[in-house]
């Protein structure tokens, strides 16, 4: 990458310092980037000039002041369009809500700004963040910057593709089933999903709401940390959300990751991957021993139920969450002459095919009759799988497996095949499944010149352990961008 | 009675041949300043969508976080009517379309209700009988779905939804019910409880209390149950019997013309005062429940509990019996007089100021009930304050007014708010106990009377009273009745 696109959270603090640019200036070579190259990645749907100065001249005048800035100040932010911002349009990538203004912000959105945070605009999403490849946007796929003609992942691909091609320091995602880590992957870059209850959801339009995630991606694991330390914490609004205290996760970045027990689960390099990928991901393993840490050899037996637990769980819960858009009170109406045919239309002209096909899965897992043998079933060993992770955090400290069995595939290469393209998940639902928190990193490339994610899964509220190991890895391997 | 009505009129012969089998599902709305899982107000008759927010309009991306105070209301319910509290409750997803329902599910509970198995006594015909509470659970209202009363009314539905997250406790009883007289009963005693005890206001009117029933029949003796129906839209005491009676009648008639009931639900219509089935598309539902994943399950500590309990407030039936007993009222007065917690209280209050029981308890219920119940107004906006009752009951007792004048000066008490003393010094209505004053009046009406004097001393005694009419009217009814009756005697019997 060229010299300009190289910003990081600790260099745009050091410019703003030392006034060798301000807020404003940085806030407009953002936006010229962004004019130059979203037309052909089609990252953003929406942009916020007006907020995004408003917000940087508030930081430059801190800086005038010689005020002590905020953790993020001047940071130009990207928000994945499933996460509601006041007065900006949010539409989840989804015709349903083309129109849909939310009159609040998301806790995460309140805290990025409270922290200084420049929000620049909306990123473009798989529709509702189903999909692994956003090519299921209502809005048009986005394209990978390392290599246009392929995907950037997904759901969460506006937003990793943002991060990759310098047109936002740190983005939001979201993750559900690996909708922040893969598009990480895909796009070579550090990408987190924390802890369930880590980060606040209130905001976040539900898919699955149990496993529903909000997490930073950046540039570097470094830009990752800072962002989840103004992110995470206890919030009012969503009982959900943990009251675990918040530490410095900058502050633990540095710690040693010497004598640390990795666990390698055997299930997680079957068949199905590409051998780059796999190459990539051992090569990576042997670095990690050579930083000091114990590679152990484990076993997490029911990860092969994952995939089918996954999507009858986040299904059934999807059923339900996109209930409320039903043409009565906000986003897309099609007229019709009676309620029902107005559901029907509504609902039929607004989604997209891929959530029309999850609704209808969801609602067959939760019918009379079925509700045991799916849903319940599907929680059942939703449980075996976190008691699996569970026995393994008794060995290891931390997992490490590869985030995505392929590198980015070409657009319009999967679309054909639904089973397939959720396949694209394998390595990334357990972790979901379980709660658990786990960060993509790039761990080099395949002879094509792809990024190839390398996935470290800790047991929960263990964010700084697998940020101190990701940002130990990242500097031994030189894969950071 | 409608025509529909009058073809289901069975003779008593075969209606008494069967028997009712009941069971009721009551909504009571809890008495929070704010909604189950959002902080708007619960005020009632706002104007349409005043009190909404992003959360209860159920917009993309909000949660609900669960008030505190709903909970406790409804583990008061539950532990008030003997209920089974379990440690570990959880929220579920109704899910249905339907406009008021604005995030297409209603957060109830299902598997894992806050409370089950508990029971309430009601008295009925002079039994008492214990009615098995099946569970009770919290869960949100929705809004309300306005049909008629706007210009294009013809067009369009308005919504409006105030009452949109609304708690409600759902209290479900077992169909230990066999009348829709002892349904009635059931109902009063529940509201009785849900009043005392603060948790709810229980006003029909407001819709902060509904019922559905479920209703079947069985021939007297069966040990099965029949088919049953579930009967809607019973808000208000009079149409839950009038209901149940028909359903009654009209399950008998199906029956005893060969036929077979159809378990179905079926609506109230009061205008033509029948039960009608809801066409199958309202209630055909599969409600998919599931647990809510946005709302932790709800954990009930025993600290919890013993909190709950040591702050319960006498429930009714306690306090009768109480009465009965500290007060040696009978039971009807106590009955009476515990209708509702204000009443008692008031009762209360009275006594406590010095007022005996008895008199308390008579004056409050022939005199004070009475008025309030003219003015259409309740005890807890007596103009006469206990303490202002007690007063007046006692210048009555030490006879310094008559219990006719003390009426009067009740009636201005009531008009007025001022107090008794005051009155009665304003109007001179002390009572007359001067023994000359007494005699002279006396002395006056038999000499103007001298044929009525005549007959009482020819014996007929029941002209006695006309004298004691006139010694009365002279003084305005303020002469001590007891002296006038002894003067009289003496002067009739002298001369």
């Amino acid at each position: 990458m060229s010299a300009p696109t190289a910003w990081t959270v600790e260099s745009v603090r050091r410019a703003l310092t030392a006034k060798q640019i301000s807020a404003r200036e940085l806030t407009d070579e953002f936006f010229r980037r962004i004019g130059e190259r979203n037309p052909e990645l089609n990252a953003y749907l929406a942009l916020c000039p007006e907020r995004a100065y408003a917000q940087a001249d508030r930081i430059d005048r801190q800086v005038a002041r010689g005020a002590s800035l905020p953790l993020l100040a001047g940071v130009p932010v990207a928000i994945k369009d499933v996460i509601s911002t006041a007065g900006i349009v949010t539409t989840c990538g989804s015709r349903i809500l083309q129109n849909y203004i939310p009159p609040y912000d998301a806790t995460a959105v309140t805290r990025l700004e409270q922290a200084g945070a420049i929000l620049l605009g909306k990123t473009n999403c798989d529709e509702f963040a189903m999909g692994s490849s956003n090519e299921n946007s209502a809005y048009g796929p986005v394209r990978n910057p390392i290599a246009p003609d392929r995907v950037p992942g997904g759901s969460s691909g506006g937003s990793a593709a943002a991060v990759a091609a310098g047109l936002a320091v740190i983005a939001l995602g979201t993750d559900t089933g690996g909708s922040i880590r893969q598009p990480g992957a895909l796009c070579g870059i550090p990408a987190l999903m924390p802890t369930y209850g880590r980060v606040s959801r209130y905001g976040l339009i539900a898919f699955a709401s149990s496993l529903d995630r909000i997490g930073p991606f950046g540039r570097t694991v470094a830009d990752v940390a800072a962002a989840l330390t103004v992110l995470a914490g206890e919030d009012a609004n969503d009982s959900t959300c943990a009251r675990t205290p918040v530490p410095d996760y900058t502050a633990e970045l540095h710690k040693p990751v010497q004598g640390m027990r990795l666990g390698i689960p055997k299930e997680y390099f079957g068949a199905g991957m590409d051998p780059a990928v796999r190459q990539r991901v051992e090569q990576a393993i042997q670095q990690l021993a050579q930083l000091g840490c114990t590679i152990e050899h484990i076993s997490l037996p029911h990860t092969d139920y994952a995939i089918a637990t996954y999507y009858l769980v986040a299904t059934a819960e999807a059923s339900s969450n996109l209930a409320r858009y039903d043409g009565v009170r906000f986003g897309f109406r099609a007229p019709a002459a009676s309620l029902a045919e107005m559901y029907r239309r509504t609902r039929g002209q607004g989604f997209g095919q891929e959530v029309k096909r999850r609704i209808m899965l969801g609602t067959y897992a939760l019918s009379a009759g079925y509700y045991e043998a799916y849903y319940l079933r599907a929680q059942k060993v939703r449980s075996l799988i976190a008691r699996d992770f569970a026995e393994a955090f008794r060995q290891v400290d931390l997992i490490v497996t590869p985030t995505s069995p392929v590198p980015a595939f070409r657009l319009g290469e999967r679309t054909s095949d639904p089973l397939q393209m959720y396949l694209a998940d394998i390595y990334t639902v357990t972790g979901s499944l379980a709660g658990l928190p786990g960060i993509s990193v790039p761990c080099g490339t395949t002879p094509e010149g792809l990024p190839v994610g390398l996935q470290i899964l800790g047991p929960h509220f263990e964010e700084a352990r697998v940020l101190r190991l990701a940002h130990a890895f990242e500097r031994a391997s030189g894969f950071s961008s | 009675m409608s025509r529909a009505a009058e073809e289901t009129r069975l003779p008593a012969s075969v209606l008494s041949q069967y028997e009712a089998v009941i069971g009721l599902e009551v909504h009571a709305q809890l008495k929070t300043q704010t909604k189950i899982f959002c902080a708007c107000s619960t005020r009632f008759g706002d104007p349409p969508n005043q009190n909404t927010c992003p959360v209860c309009l159920g917009l993309p991306g909000t949660l609900p976080v669960l008030n505190r105070r709903a909970l406790e209301l409804a583990l008061r319910a539950a532990l008030a009517l003997h209920c089974t509290v379990h440690e570990r409750a959880r929220f579920a997803r109704k899910n249905y379309f339907y406009p008021d329902l604005p995030k297409g599910y209603q957060i109830s509970m299902y598997e894992l209700p806050l409370a089950t198995g508990g029971w309430l006594e009601i008295e009925h015909d002079g039994t008492t009988k214990r009615i098995g509470i099946t569970r009770l659970h919290l869960e949100e209202d929705a809004g309300k779905s306005l049909h008629e009363g706007f210009p294009d009314s013809d067009r369009y539905t308005y919504l409006d939804f105030n009452r949109c997250g609304v708690p409600l406790i759902e209290i479900v009883s077992e169909p230990d019910l066999r009348s829709p007289a002892e349904a009635y009963a059931y109902l009063t005693a529940l509201k009785q409880v849900l009043e005392y005890t603060e948790v709810s206001d229980c006003n029909m009117e407001e819709g902060s209390l509904r019922c559905d029933a479920n209703v079947s029949v069985r021939r007297r003796g069966a040990s099965r149950f029949g088919t049953k129906t579930e009967v809607k839209n019973l808000n208000s005491f009079r149409y839950l019997q009038r209901a149940l009676e028909y359903e009654i009648e009209r399950q008998i008639a199906v029956l005893e013309s060969g036929g077979q009931i159809e378990q179905e639900t079926r609506l109230w219509n009061l205008a033509a005062a029948r039960t009608e089935p809801m066409r199958s598309k309202e209630f055909a539902h599969d409600y998919r429940y599931f647990p809510e994943p946005d709302l932790l399950p709800v954990r009930v500590p025993a600290a919890l509990q013993a909190e709950i309990l040591a702050a319960m407030p006498e429930l009714p039936a306690a306090r009768r019996q109480r009465f009965q007993r500290d007060y040696g009222l009978s039971a009807y007065d106590a009955s009476v007089l515990t209708d509702t917690r204000a009443r008692a209280d008031y009762f209360e209050a009275v006594v406590r100021a010095g007022a005996a029981p008895k008199a308390a308890s008579s004056w409050i219920q022939t005199e004070l009930l009475r008025r309030l119940n003219d003015a259409g107004d309740d005890i807890q906006n007596s103009p006469v304050a206990p303490e202002a009752l007690a007063e007046l009951i006692a210048l009555v007792e030490a006879g310094t007014i008559t219990a006719a004048s003390g009426k009067k000066v009740f009636a201005q008490m009531f008009e007025t708010g001022k107090r008794a003393a005051a009155i009665v010094a304003a109007e001179g209505l002390s009572q007359i106990n001067d023994v000359a004053e007494l005699e002279r009046l006396c002395r006056e009406v038999i000499a103007q009377h001298p044929e009525n004097a005549a007959k009482y001393r020819a014996g007929n005694e029941g002209v006695f009273k006309f004298f004691v009419g006139q010694v009365m009217r002279a003084t305005r009814g303020q002469a001590n009745p007891q002296l006038v009756n002894e003067i009289l005697q003496r002067l009739l019997r002298q001369e």
